[in-house]
C-alpha cells in the first residue's frame, strides 16, 4: 500500500472569540469540521470554497501555522503535529507555499536573488554563493531573466512577482506546495501563464500540489481530485473531471453553473446569505439556501456518503436530485 | 508650515526651476538655507567675523548697519556687551544643530529599537514598553525638563538627555504600529514557512521595512527639536554662558526689546527660518521616502 | 422606462484624457476616450490593470488627485461637467451621479449603525425630511434591496453583516435619490460567487424602476455578460473596442478582446482549457507612438507600432481600433 503524501483524518479547528462583555460567555467559531481527504504523491488536490468555507484554515494547518483542535494531519503516514525539532525542520524543507497576494509576498527591501535564496540559507542546505547561483537558475526556470537577481520587487509586475514567489517556493525542491489562490489577484489574461508554469514544474519535479481556490473551473484545470467545502465541512469530494461534469451536491451544482466559462451557462435561483458562524444552523448548514431542503435537512447533519465513481457527497437527497425525483 | 515655505520659495525659485529642470519639485530655498546653517555649524569659527564672546564695549548696543549709528563692522548690530550679533547667530547654529541631531539620532534609534521589540515579541515586552511610552508622552515637556535640570544640572550634555527623554516615545509608537502591520504581510508568513528563525525575520524582514517612516519622522522632527532647544535655553535651562544659543540670545535681548529690537528679532527670525526650512526639507524627504514607492 | 435614442444622452464624453507626471513625457492613464451613455443603459467597462477604467470614472466625478491634468469634454444631461463650480458638483455627486466603490468591507464606517449611515445620506440629499420619516424611508430603502428584517438591521453595525449585504446597503445608499447615472467600480469582485448574482439582479431592478443609466467597471467578463447591454473594452488607457454585449462575445473584432475572451476557461471534452495572452500589460510610461497592444498581438504588422490605430466601424453600434480591420474593407 502506497502511503499518501498527505492525509487528513477528521480534521477540525475551532476558534475561541474574544469576550464581547465582561461576564458573557466566549463565543466559539467552528472553522473546520470533520474534514478527511487523502492525496497521492505527485498529484494535485483542489479545495474549492467561498468565504467562511474553511479552506484557508486548512491551508494554515497544512503549513503548521495553526494547530487543529481535533483530528490529525499526516505527512507520509506520520502526524505532522507530533514532530520533534529535527522532523519539523525536515517538514519545512519539503512543504512550501505560494500565496494569493503577489504584492505582499516579497520583502520590499531584499533583492530578488536574496528573496529566492533565503529558504536555502535558512534551512542550511547551501552556501550563499550556491544559493545565489541556484536563484539565477530558478529565475530562468520560471521564465524570467537571470539579471532579475539583482533587482527589487517593486520593479516587477504582479504576474512577474508571482513567478518570483514560485521560484522561491521551488528553490529548495519541496515535495508539497500549497497554492492558495495563486492567480486570483492577477490579470485574467495572465492567469493561464502562471497556471501552466505550475503544471510544468509539477511534471518536471513530481511535486504534490494542494490548490485552493474559489473558481471551480480554475481548480478543475489544475486538479485531479477536488473537495468542495461549505461552512467548514466537505460537502462533496471526488475526481475533478467527473465532479465538474456531474456535480451531485446542490452547492456544487451551483458552483458549476456559476463557473466563469466562455459559454453562457443558465443561472438558477439562489437566495440567502452564509449563516452566522457563531450561531451555526442546525442540521445541514446549507439548508437555508438550498432549493431542495426539507424538514430532515433542518434537523439532521448529512454525512459524506459514497456515490458512483469514487465520489462522496454530504446530502440526504443527492440521488433523488440527480434523477429528477426531487425538484426545487 | 509647508505652504508658507512654498510661498517663501515663490518667485525666485520658480524662475530658477524654469531654467534648471533638475531643481523642480525640490524645496530650493529651504535646502539652501539648511545648507547655510550646516556650513555655519561646521565652519562657524572660520566664517564668523568675531568671536562669540568677544566684547567690544565701545560698540555696545549698536544697531544694524543700515540704521543711524550702525556700522559695517557689525552688520546686524551688537548686544549689551558689544558682542557681534551675526557671529553669535553663527555660533548658535552649531549648538542648535548639534543638540537637534544628537537628540533625534539617539531618541530615534532607541525609540525604534524599543518599538521593534514591543511590536515583534508582543506580550510582556510590548505591554511594558508601550505603557512606558504612554507615560513619557503624557508628561509635559517643560516640567520634565525642569525636573531633569534640577537633578542633573544644565549644560549641553544634559540638554541632549532631556530631549531624548522627550522624544523617544514617539519613535517607539510609530515603529510599534508599523511592525504590527508588517507582521501580517505575506512575506513574513512565507519566511516562517521557509523555516527562517524569528530573530532573522525580525532583523531582515520586519525592521528594515518598519524604519521607512522613521526617517521621515526624524526629518520633520528636526524643526521641532530646534524649537525645544531654543525654549529650554530661553528659560535658562539650556546651555549656559559662555556657550550661545538662539534661545539664550532671545532671553538676553528680552530686556532691551523696546530699544534694541535687533537683539531679539535676528535670533527670532533665524529660529523661524531654520524651523521652516527643516520642515520643508523634511516634507520633501517624506515624499521621496514614501514606502508606497517601495512596494 | 428607458428613453429613445433621440433624447439627450445622460453622459457624453469626448476626447477625455487624464495625464500625470512631467509635461514632456506625460503618463496618460486615460487617453482620448469618447463615450456615450443613454438613459436606462447598462454599460460595462472591461479592462485589466492599467486599462484606465477606474481613472475614467473617477474623472467623471471630478474626484481625481490635484496633480491630474484633465482635458476633453464631459456633458452630463447636456451640461458641461468640467465648467461647473465645486458647489454645483456637490449638488450632483450622490444625487444625480452616484458611485459605488470597490470594496464594500471598507466603505462603511465601523463606528455607526447601518440605519445611522443611511439616514446621513438621506439627510444630505433631502434636508427637509423630518426624523421619523427618515427612519421609515431607511427601512423602505432596505426593503427595496431585498434585505430581510430591515427593522432590526438598522440597529446593526457593519461588522455584524456580510459582504453581500453591505454591498446591497451601499447600493441602496447610492440610489436613494434615484440618480440618473450610477457608476459601480468592481461591485462584485470582493464578494462570493454565489452572492454576486443578487447584486446584478439589483442593478437590473434599479434600471427598470428608475431608468438610471449604470456604468459597471469590472475585469470579470461573466458579470458583463450577465447584465450589460454594451461593453467598452479598454487597454492601456484607450478604448480598443465598443459594442453590444452579445455581438462582442460572439465575434470580437479587436485582437485584445479576442485574447481576453479566450482567457476564460473553456470546457472541451470534459477537460478545461485555459489560454492567456503572452507578455503583460505595458508600463504606461513606456508607450510608443503606435498601438499599445502591438507587442502582444498575434496579428501585428509593421504599421502597428508606427501609427495610432484608426477607429473602424464594424457594425451599426460597434467599433474597434485596429488597423488590421481596414484590410478587409
Amino acid at each position: 500500500m502506497i502511503v499518501p503524501a498527505i492525509e487528513a483524518r477528521s480534521l477540525g479547528k475551532q476558534f475561541v472569540l474574544a469576550r464581547t462583555s465582561l461576564l458573557g460567555a466566549r463565543g466559539r467559531v467552528t472553522a473546520v469540521e470533520d474534514v478527511s481527504f487523502s492525496i497521492p504523491a505527485g498529484s494535485t488536490f483542489g479545495l474549492v470554497g467561498e468565504s467562511g468555507s474553511g479552506k484557508t484554515t486548512i491551508a494554515k494547518m497544512l503549513l503548521k501555522l495553526e494547530r487543529p483542535t481535533s483530528g490529525a494531519l499526516l505527512h507520509e503516514g506520520l502526524d505532522i503535529f507530533a514532530q520533534d525539532k529535527a522532523q519539523e525542520h525536515n517538514y519545512r524543507r519539503h512543504f512550501q507555499a505560494v500565496l494569493q497576494d503577489p504584492y505582499g509576498a516579497l520583502s520590499p527591501r531584499l533583492s530578488v536573488g536574496m528573496i529566492i535564496a533565503e529558504p536555502m540559507l535558512a534551512l542550511g542546505i547551501a552556501t550563499r554563493r550556491e544559493a545565489l547561483d541556484n536563484a539565477c537558475r530558478m529565475l530562468e526556470l520560471v521564465g524570467l531573466r537571470r539579471d532579475a537577481v539583482s533587482r527589487y520587487p517593486h520593479q516587477f509586475s504582479g504576474g512577474q512577482r508571482q513567478r518570483i514567489a514560485i521560484a522561491r517556493a521551488l528553490s529548495i525542491n519541496p515535495k508539497i506546495v500549497v497554492l492558495d489562490e495563486p492567480v486570483s489577484a492577477l490579470d485574467v489574461s495572465v492567469r493561464a501563464q502562471i497556471l501552466q508554469l505550475l503544471k510544468q514544474m509539477q511534471d518536471r519535479f513530481g511535486i504534490t500540489y494542494i490548490f485552493i481556490g474559489h473558481d471551480l473551473a480554475t481548480v478543475h484545470y489544475m486538479s485531479s481530485d477536488v473537495g468542495v467545502m461549505y461552512f467548514g465541512r466537505l460537502v462533496e469530494i471526488g475526481n475533478a473531471r467527473s465532479l465538474f461534469q456531474r456535480p451531485l451536491h446542490p452547492y456544487t451544482r451551483k458552483l458549476v453553473a456559476l463557473s466563469n466559462l466562455q459559454e453562457r451557462v443558465s443561472k438558477s435561483d439562489f437566495r440567502g446569505e452564509l449563516p452566522d458562524p457563531v450561531n451555526p444552523p442546525s442540521g445541514c448548514s446549507f439548508h437555508s439556501r438550498c432549493p431542495f431542503s426539507t424538514e430532515r435537512c433542518l434537523n439532521e447533519v448529512p454525512l459524506l456518503r459514497d456515490a458512483p465513481s469514487h465520489r462522496r457527497v454530504a446530502c440526504h437527497y443527492f440521488e433523488d436530485i440527480e434523477t429528477g425525483r426531487r425538484t426545487a | 508650515m509647508t505652504a508658507l515655505s512654498r510661498a517663501a520659495s515663490g518667485r525666485v525659485a520658480s524662475l530658477l526651476m524654469r531654467s534648471r529642470p533638475w531643481l523642480r519639485n525640490k524645496p530650493v530655498m529651504a535646502l539652501v538655507f539648511c545648507s547655510l546653517l550646516i556650513i555655519a555649524a561646521v565652519f562657524g569659527d572660520m566664517i564668523a567675523p568675531y568671536g562669540v564672546t568677544e566684547p567690544d564695549f565701545a560698540a555696545s548696543l549698536s544697531p544694524p548697519f543700515w540704521m543711524q549709528d550702525g556700522s559695517n563692522a557689525h552688520l546686524l548690530g551688537t548686544d549689551q556687551l558689544g558682542r557681534d550679533v551675526f557671529s553669535r547667530l553663527i555660533g548658535g547654529a552649531r549648538i542648535s544643530l548639534i543638540t537637534a541631531t544628537a537628540a533625534i539620532f539617539v531618541a530615534g534609534t532607541l525609540g525604534a529599537l524599543l518599538g521593534l521589540i514591543a511590536g515583534y515579541f508582543g506580550s510582556i515586552p510590548e505591554a511594558v514598553i508601550m505603557r512606558l511610552a504612554d507615560a513619557f508622552l503624557a508628561l509635559p515637556f517643560i516640567l520634565m525638563a525642569l525636573a531633569l535640570v534640577a537633578a542633573l544640572g544644565s549644560g549641553l550634555g544634559n540638554i541632549i538627555l532631556v530631549m531624548i527623554f522627550a522624544n523617544w516615545a514617539r519613535y517607539a509608537r510609530l515603529v510599534h504600529s508599523e511592525v504590527l502591520s508588517i507582521k501580517q504581510r505575506d512575506f513574513v508568513t512565507l519566511a516562517r514557512i521557509a523555516g527562517v528563525s524569528r530573530m532573522r525575520i525580525a532583523v531582515r524582514h520586519v525592521f528594515p521595512n518598519a524604519i521607512n517612516s522613521v526617517a521621515a519622522l526624524a526629518a520633520l522632527d528636526f524643526g521641532r527639536a530646534i524649537i525645544l532647544e531654543s525654549s529650554l535655553s530661553f528659560l535658562g535651562l539650556g546651555i549656559q554662558p559662555p556657550d550661545v544659543s538662539w534661545g539664550s540670545m532671545l532671553a538676553d535681548g528680552k530686556s532691551e526689546m523696546q530699544f534694541a529690537w535687533w537683539l531679539t528679532v535676528w535670533p527670532g527670525l533665524t529660529i523661524l527660518a531654520a524651523v521652516l526650512s527643516f520642515n520643508a526639507v523634511g516634507e520633501w524627504l517624506k515624499g521621496e521616502l514614501d514606502p508606497r514607492s517601495m512596494l | 422606462m428607458s428613453n429613445s435614442s433621440d433624447i439627450e444622452p445622460v453622459l457624453k464624453v469626448r476626447g477625455l484624457t487624464v495625464a500625470y507626471g512631467p509635461l514632456e513625457r506625460p503618463i496618460r492613464a486615460v487617453a482620448d476616450v469618447d463615450l456615450t451613455v443613454k438613459s436606462g443603459e447598462i454599460v460595462g467597462i472591461a479592462g485589466e490593470s492599467g486599462s484606465g477604467k477606474t481613472t475614467l470614472c473617477t474623472a467623471l466625478l471630478r474626484a481625481l488627485p490635484v496633480n491630474a491634468r484633465v482635458s476633453g469634454t464631459v456633458h452630463f444631461e447636456g451640461r458641461p461637467l468640467f465648467d461647473m463650480t465645486e458647489p454645483e458638483m456637490r449638488q450632483l455627486r450622490g444625487r444625480k451621479i452616484a458611485m459605488i466603490l470597490q470594496n464594500p468591507m471598507t466603505s462603511l464606517d465601523p463606528l455607526f449603525t447601518i440605519g445611522n449611515q443611511i439616514e446621513e445620506v438621506l439627510r444630505t440629499h433631502h434636508a427637509k425630511v423630518p426624523a421619523r420619516k427618515l427612519r421609515d424611508r431607511t427601512i423602505e430603502l432596505l426593503r427595496r434591496v431585498h434585505i430581510t428584517a430591515p427593522e432590526s438591521r438598522v440597529r446593526q453595525y457593519p461588522h455584524e453583516i456580510s459582504g453581500g449585504m453591505k454591498q446591497r446597503i451601499l447600493t441602496a445608499m447610492a440610489t436613494s435619490s434615484s440618480p440618473s447615472l450610477l457608476v459601480a467600480d468592481e461591485p462584485t469582485t470582493a464578494l462570493d460567487v454565489t452572492v454576486q448574482e443578487e447584486i446584478l439582479v439589483l442593478f437590473q431592478e434599479i434600471r427598470e424602476r428608475s431608468g438610471s443609466a449604470i456604468i459597471i467597471i469590472t475585469h470579470d467578463l461573466g458579470v458583463i455578460r450577465r447584465v450589460c447591454d454594451r461593453i467598452v473594452v479598454m487597454y492601456a488607457g484607450r478604448i480598443v473596442e465598443e459594442g453590444p454585449t452579445e455581438e462582442i462575445f460572439a465575434a470580437p473584432r479587436h485582437p485584445y478582446t479576442r485574447g481576453l475572451l479566450n482567457s476564460l476557461p473553456v470546457l472541451k471534452d470534459d477537460a478545461i482549457v485555459l489560454s492567456s495572452i503572452p507578455g503583460q500589460v505595458p508600463n504606461l510610461s513606456d508607450l510608443g507612438p503606435g498601438c499599445a497592444f502591438a507587442e502582444r498581438c498575434s496579428s501585428v504588422v509593421q504599421g502597428c507600432t508606427e501609427r495610432m490605430p484608426p477607429e473602424v466601424p464594424v457594425g451599426p453600434d460597434h467599433r474597434a481600433f485596429c488597423c488590421r480591420l481596414l484590410d478587409r474593407s
